[in-house]
């Protein structure tokens, strides 16, 4: 059946124009909010822009944008091998303070030796947490999703509880472990960052997640793991039949997923937070994380973009309140939650082009059937 | 005796406090799971309905109307939700977590235009939900002081065990629950049989989103008294995680709830006698429900159809 290319297929089959599309809505739908509460429209989208485009807004950008990214690849890489990883959460925090530990127990170590020990350490708990769940499921048959948002709330008081211990919390009366040592942070010397107008936080951490995307990207596309992982993603019960061991893979697929997890708490730490505070609420980078692996399409280097376009809405979600509408009023940086979750609200429903080219297809079938008849 | 029975009145007392708010929340993931729609967008419908019960009952000080808005705001998430992902097909993960994102961002928005700050005005007594059988135990007893501690609670924290029976009832006795079940199971057979499944599941993510509302508006109005961003911090998904407890069965929910509420009781009480830190107390539900589901419960069967989009063929 020769058909000519409509509207339709080109919308189908272009994820990226979907992705635009969803995120101009986003904007849009931002803006429609602002007016109906009399908020100003451009002021608002005037900020955002702003803080975000200066040499010393961009660095911030991406000193907020790396632990999203990572965090989303952890997350693309669990969808990938079909598993929700909403327990991404979690393994964050555990990563978070296992590099904490590390980076103040054994301060005195060299920058060279501390930095790689921290970030096996988060990637070691991120891990460990997701290897938990695999086992739970794959031992026991328990339900991934149930047990994940179990953990993530167990890593959550876990994590208060150590960053409480004696000679972890902080000697003063913060509510938070004492600073890591400085050989543990991997930020820029300030010379650098000031001679070139950057944000004092800026840090290597953008080169790791760099390496990250690539190297998910090689696990995933060029390697026989990454085969077995996506087989079992795409259906469970023809990998098995292949000979791939379904249960090996959900381990592997949760470890690997949970280590990147890990490293992204380590990344947040190492890079922009110096310290691990005692939350009263989960902070969300996990959860982010679903965010931007959704945004991203789960794809490594669209993550990466996602990431960095979520730390811009963080970083300029920020500035938002110095806004202010005439009648005094401050712009809610909740904006940037709105704008997100219509983004993705978009994302979600995107898929509705290629149900309907389906349905066009179907309908077509009937018609075929009694005309062989006839 | 008097000591022992006072601390159990308080934990009886909490365990119905903590399991009010999950147990409307995990009813309504029933509706929306057994349909055969994951909604994965609870936390987000409780907010709403958190903040709009708050806000509806300080404006018109009827905690009533608040209550039943706060349920209509949840209702309106959900409509949202089932246009996506009943209506147009979309992924149910992804829709949820859109409105997960959007419940909160766009209420702590209202917010801060309404009151100028994300916290909302708190409510008065006579804005709050009304506690029920105050003063009808005699407290000069021991033992009257024990059922006022355990029974003087919040009345939307009975009325939610009324609902769990309703659930209960319109899944296995009734003619819509036995249609609601088969969508969730096999939507194809069912169209076969005259089932609207689209117009079935619509209603049904409607109904889960009334239900959330109504939970968020039993936190802030009648355990705390004034809606704060952290006032719904993950309760959407521990009911989620009810529910897969209580693998999708209304009355599998309660059990998971009252487990939930329970342990939480347990923490409270603990909390406040003996010196074990906080921070460790608190994972008790979180350990004691790994432990349950890998000692008694295990696998859980999930709706055949669920998450699956269904698309009428012709």
């Amino acid at each position: 059946m020769t058909k000519k290319k409509g509207l339709l297929d080109f919308l189908s089959e272009n994820k990226f124009i979907h992705i635009l599309l969803s995120v101009v809505l986003g904007f849009l739908v931002g803006a429609i909010f602002l007016v109906a509460m009399g908020l100003p429209v451009g002021a608002a989208y005037g900020k955002l822009i702003d803080s975000v485009t200066s040499v010393s807004g961009f660095s911030n950008v991406i000193v907020y944008g790396v632990p999203y990214i990572v965090a989303g690849l952890s997350v693309a890489f669990s969808f990938k091998t079909g598993v929700f990883n909403i327990g991404a959460e979690g393994q964050f925090v555990m990563g978070s303070i296992a590099a904490a530990v590390v980076g103040i127990l054994c301060g005195g170590l060299p920058k060279w030796i501390l930095i790689p020990l921290c970030f096996l350490a988060a990637m070691a708990a991120g891990a460990i947490w997701g290897c938990i769940v695999a086992l739970l499921k794959t031992q026991r048959g328990i339900n991934e999703v149930l047990s994940m948002i179990m953990f993530n709330w167990i890593a959550f008081y876990l994590s208060n509880f150590i960053a409480g211990l004696p000679g972890i919390k902080n000697t003063g009366s913060t509510e938070a472990t004492q600073n890591i040592s400085d050989n543990a942070m991997l930020q820029l010397s300030k010379e650098f960052t000031k001679a070139h107008g950057l944000a004092n936080t800026s840090n290597w951490g953008i080169l790791v997640a760099i390496f990250v995307m690539l190297l998910v990207w090689f696990i995933i596309e060029k390697t026989t793991l990454g085969y077995e992982l996506k087989a079992v993603g795409s259906n469970k019960y023809a990998a098995e039949y292949g000979g791939i061991n379904v249960n090996r893979s959900i381990f592997v697929s949760l470890a690997i997923s949970g280590a990147l997890a890990g490293l992204a708490g380590a990344l947040l730490l190492m890079g922009r937070g110096k310290r691990v505070s005692i939350f009263s609420a989960q902070e969300g980078y996990g959860f982010a994380g679903i965010v931007v692996a959704l945004i991203g399409c789960s794809n490594p280097f669209g993550v990466f973009v996602a990431g960095l376009f979520y730390g811009a809405l963080m970083f300029g979600g920020s500035k938002l309140t110095l806004v202010k509408s005439a009648a005094g009023k401050s712009i809610p940086s909740q904006l940037t939650s709105v704008i997100i979750g219509t983004v993705v609200f978009f994302i979600s429903i995107s898929v509705i082009f290629r149900y309907i080219k389906y349905l066009k297809i179907r309908r077509h079938k009937p018609d075929a059937a009694s005309a062989a008849k006839g | 005796m008097t000591d022992f029975l006072n601390t159990l009145g308080i934990m009886l007392y909490a365990t119905l406090i903590y399991t009010a708010p999950l147990l409307y929340a995990a009813l309504g993931s029933c509706f929306s799971e057994v349909s055969g729609v994951v909604n994965i967008g609870i936390e987000g419908m409780m907010t709403a309905g958190a903040f709009a019960g708050t806000v509806v009952a300080y404006f018109t000080g009827n905690p009533w109307v608040g209550f039943l808005c706060g349920g209509l705001a949840g209702a309106f998430f959900g409509m949202l939700h089932a246009i996506a992902t009943v209506r147009l097909g979309a992924d149910q993960t992804i829709a949820g977590t859109a409105i997960n994102m959007l419940g909160p961002g766009i209420v702590i928005m209202i917010g801060m235009v309404v009151f100028g700050s994300t916290d909302s005005a708190p409510l008065n007594a006579a804005q709050k939900i009304p506690k029920l059988f105050t003063g009808v135990f005699d407290t000069a007893t021991a033992f009257g002081r024990f059922m006022d501690n355990v029974f003087a609670t919040y009345a939307s924290t009975y009325l939610v065990f009324l609902v769990a029976l309703l659930v209960w009832f319109i899944f296995y006795k009734t003619r819509f629950g036995l249609r609601l079940r088969a969508c969730g199971e096999h939507p194809q057979a069912c169209e076969t049989l005259g089932i609207n499944v689209i117009r079935m599941r619509f209603l049904c993510v409607c109904i889960s989103g009334f239900l959330s509302g109504l939970g968020g508006a039993c936190v802030t109005m009648a355990i705390s008294t004034q809606f704060r961003p952290i006032s719904i911090v993950g309760q959407g998904f521990i009911a989620i995680a009810a529910v897969i407890f209580g693998k999708f069965r209304p009355q599998g929910a309660l059990i998971g709830c009252l487990l939930f509420g329970f342990c939480s009781g347990l923490k409270v009480v603990l909390g406040g006698s003996s010196g074990v830190n906080m921070q460790l107390l608190s994972m008790i539900p979180y350990v004691v429900t790994v432990i349950v589901l890998v000692l008694f419960v295990g696998k859980s069967h999930v709706p055949s159809a669920n998450g699956k989009p269904y698309i009428k063929s012709k």
